[in-house]
């Protein structure tokens, strides 16, 4: 009889929770001890703007994977080091967070140098790695290494088509090209594949101008800018680089005609002076991302907690969206194999794909990359970013402007 | 060598004369502290860069025009101006153990300004940061223009006052000699409190335009180091209208290269003149 009742009492309850709209899931609350994952991001130096955007894409997943019952019943809790920017600290970090902080897993960090360098860490403690932000996925030669960036094996070979075939399309291609290009890196390879595509592509090269990272004044890389006039300018830059170019053409009163830029600053679709410019793009808080319930919950969720703390775009962008799908891709493969163990996590990995707010993704790629490169292009129109291309995946109603 | 037109040329030419004028003014108060007080002080760029944080600071949260801001800052710096000097005399401190002391407190206030500031960039806008004036085909930048007069006022009257007045002379003849010019009545020690004061307010001036016109971080402190040492030699230690045309010389030189080369060999070309100078040792050297 007592057993009757207390059956009778939790039909009651669970008919209550479903009659008040709470999912199973969360009527499931994870409990136990938490899964910790640890992560190191830009918060503070020159690419803290990107690294907020992706620690606020962190803390969205996480506190949603916690509603709807955690990972394996247990709670996640999201353990995030700053490394002011700059690889040796994410390096020593990573370190601290697998023998001292005694994580369960871990996530890479933003940015091309930091990434080799906890990569590095991540192969010596044999930890699988996922990072969301390689520029160059030929230098990843963990293979536990796993890339949810979208560009491909080699977007230095297939982004500049991109670009290129997308003015074709509007009938009046550029006939020419100035490259302006940091000595970064993984924004040299760009550089680079773009002059290569131009050649390969009948734009002639006016030229190939190159600045140190730092670089202090933009007025040099202005006034050559503007003597060239080309139809088409490509600035393989990082950050805040882009904003100060466009600031010193305007004191020369310059505006590009067309203009590419790699890894803009948050702050660039506000600029004025960014008017048509045009990046790559994974995801944008426009259709069709935010068709689906996560990627347009997500987008929503982000662009509050980004206006919130001040970002100066606060709108979720790539950058954002791929530090989601990398938590997406890090949930499922635990899910999957049931396990936190690492080896298990890369063989399924390896083997299997994972839905993301980004599309399906596989890593059948040279370095654990996706197949093909599935990165869209954007563009600044009325101070914000707009998809353009390809076709089939532009934001309705928009389309690339082109003089 | 790129194709490079006359209007590109003339372009190059005025960004690198103003440029010139930012690397003068931070050349003048370690050329004058080098050369009249035999102190490498390294931590003129830290002050310098310290000034535009507080320029900035104080124009973003305080709402204080720059110009005010200035004022305040280069008070500031003079008073601490002439407590390193007293740190200096009170330990005997020599050129050489300067620069190593000086580097260290580089150092610190590196760290001070990333505690305070973090390492993010920071930028003043301020509504004539992007304004120039046009001259036919040419764009003078409202701001580097003022702070190239700046430059030429403020190194015209310290020649002007060494060269002129009883306290410039008495100055250079405390370089040159100080306990001879000590035994002719001259107060050496008070007046290299003065000059180290007039250093330190030389680097809150320098500081008062770099906030204005670049974009900031606790890291750029080392970004002029290399440059205006470059400057600091070529136009002769303790010259100040040597330092400005120095400064003026690099600047139109790494502009120059710029637009005939390529942008990121202008680094290059503060050290390669330095060298070809002081090979062929010109008289002013």
């Amino acid at each position: 009889m007592a057993l009757g009742k207390r059956l009778l009492r939790c039909n009651l309850l669970l008919s209550l929770a479903l009659a008040l709209g709470i999912s199973p899931a969360l009527a499931q609350a994870p409990s136990g001890q938490p899964i910790r994952i640890g992560q190191t991001l830009s918060l503070t130096g020159p690419f803290a703007q990107t690294g907020l955007a992706h620690q606020i894409a962190s803390q969205i997943f996480v506190e949603r994977l916690n509603r709807n019952g955690g990972l394996l019943g247990r709670p996640v809790e999201y353990v995030v080091l700053d490394d002011q920017s700059k690889p040796d600290i994410s390096r020593t970090l990573y370190e601290r967070l697998i023998t001292a902080d005694h994580v369960d897993l871990i996530q890479g960090p933003y940015g091309t140098a930091a990434i080799l360098a906890a990569m590095s860490v991540a192969q010596r403690y044999h930890k699988v790695f996922i990072e969301n932000t390689l520029g160059q996925p030929a230098l990843a030669k963990y293979e536990w290494h796993f890339s949810a960036t979208i560009g491909g094996p080699d977007s230095t070979a297939t982004l500049p088509v991109k670009v290129l075939d997308a003015y074709a399309s509007t009938g009046h291609p550029p006939k020419n090209v100035l490259i302006v290009s940091s000595k970064f890196p993984s924004a040299e390879d760009m550089a680079h594949g773009m002059e290569r595509a131009a050649k390969a592509h009948g734009v002639e090269v006016l030229g190939y101008l190159e600045y140190d990272v730092g670089n202090r004044d933009f007025s040099g890389v202005a006034a050559r800018v503007k003597d060239a006039n080309a139809d088409f300018v490509f600035v393989a830059c990082l950050g805040v680089e882009g904003d100060q170019l466009l600031e010193a053409e305007k004191r020369i009163d310059y505006s590009p005609k067309r203009h590419f830029y790699l890894y803009p600053s948050g702050s660039m679709a506000g600029d004025s002076l960014a008017d048509r410019a045009v990046s790559y793009s994974g995801f944008e808080d426009v259709e069709p991302y935010i068709s689906t319930e996560e990627g347009g919950a997500f987008a929503k969720e982000f662009d509050a907690r980004a206006q919130k703390a001040g970002l100066p775009y606060p709108h979720v962008d790539s950058q954002a969206g791929n530090e989601y799908a990398g938590w997406q891709i890090l949930a499922a493969a635990v899910k999957a194999t049931n396990s936190l163990d690492d080896k298990k996590i890369a063989e399924w990995l390896d083997k299997n794909s994972v839905e993301t707010i980004e599309g399906k993704r596989d890593f059948s790629g040279r370095s654990h990359t996706s197949a093909v490169d599935m990165q869209q292009l954007k563009q600044v129109q009325n101070g914000k970013w707009v998809t353009i291309w390809p076709l089939d995946r532009r934001t309705p109603g928009a389309q690339l402007i082109a003089p | 060598m790129a194709h490079v037109s006359l209007s590109l040329i003339e372009q190059s030419l005025i960004t690198g004369i103003l440029a010139g004028g930012l690397y003068g003014l931070l050349a003048l108060g370690l050329s004058l502290s080098w050369g009249l007080l035999r102190l490498v002080n390294l931590g003129h760029f830290a002050i310098a860069l310290l000034g535009a944080y507080l320029t900035w600071w104080m124009g973003t949260a305080l709402g204080i025009a720059p110009w005010w801001a200035g004022l305040m800052i280069i008070a500031a710096f003079f008073v601490y101006g002439i407590g390193l000097h007293w740190v200096f005399m009170r330990f005997a401190v020599t050129e050489m153990a300067s620069m190593l002391i000086t580097f260290a407190f580089a150092v610190i206030v590196e760290s001070a300004l990333q505690f305070l500031w973090t390492a993010d960039f920071r930028r003043y806008e301020t509504a004539w940061g992007t304004q120039s004036w046009v001259i036919g085909s040419l764009y003078v930048p409202k701001l580097s223009f003022i702070a190239f007069l700046v430059a030429c006022a403020l190194a015209a009257a310290t020649w002007a006052w060494l060269r002129y007045t009883y306290v410039g002379r008495a100055l250079r003849a405390c370089a040159e000699d100080a306990p001879i010019a000590t035994a002719y009545g001259i107060n050496h020690r008070a007046l290299s409190f003065l000059l180290s004061g007039l250093c330190a307010a030389y680097a809150g001036v320098a500081g008062v335009f770099i906030a204005l016109i670049a974009t900031l971080a606790p890291s750029q402190i080392w970004a002029w180091v290399g440059v205006v040492f470059a400057v600091v030699i070529i136009g002769r230690l303790g010259n100040p209208l040597g330092a400005l045309m120095g400064g003026v010389l690099i600047g139109v030189c790494e502009a120059l290269t710029m637009a005939a080369v390529n942008p990121s060999w202008a680094p290059l070309v503060s050290f390669s003149v330095l060298i070809a100078l002081l090979l062929f040792r010109p008289r002013w050297i």
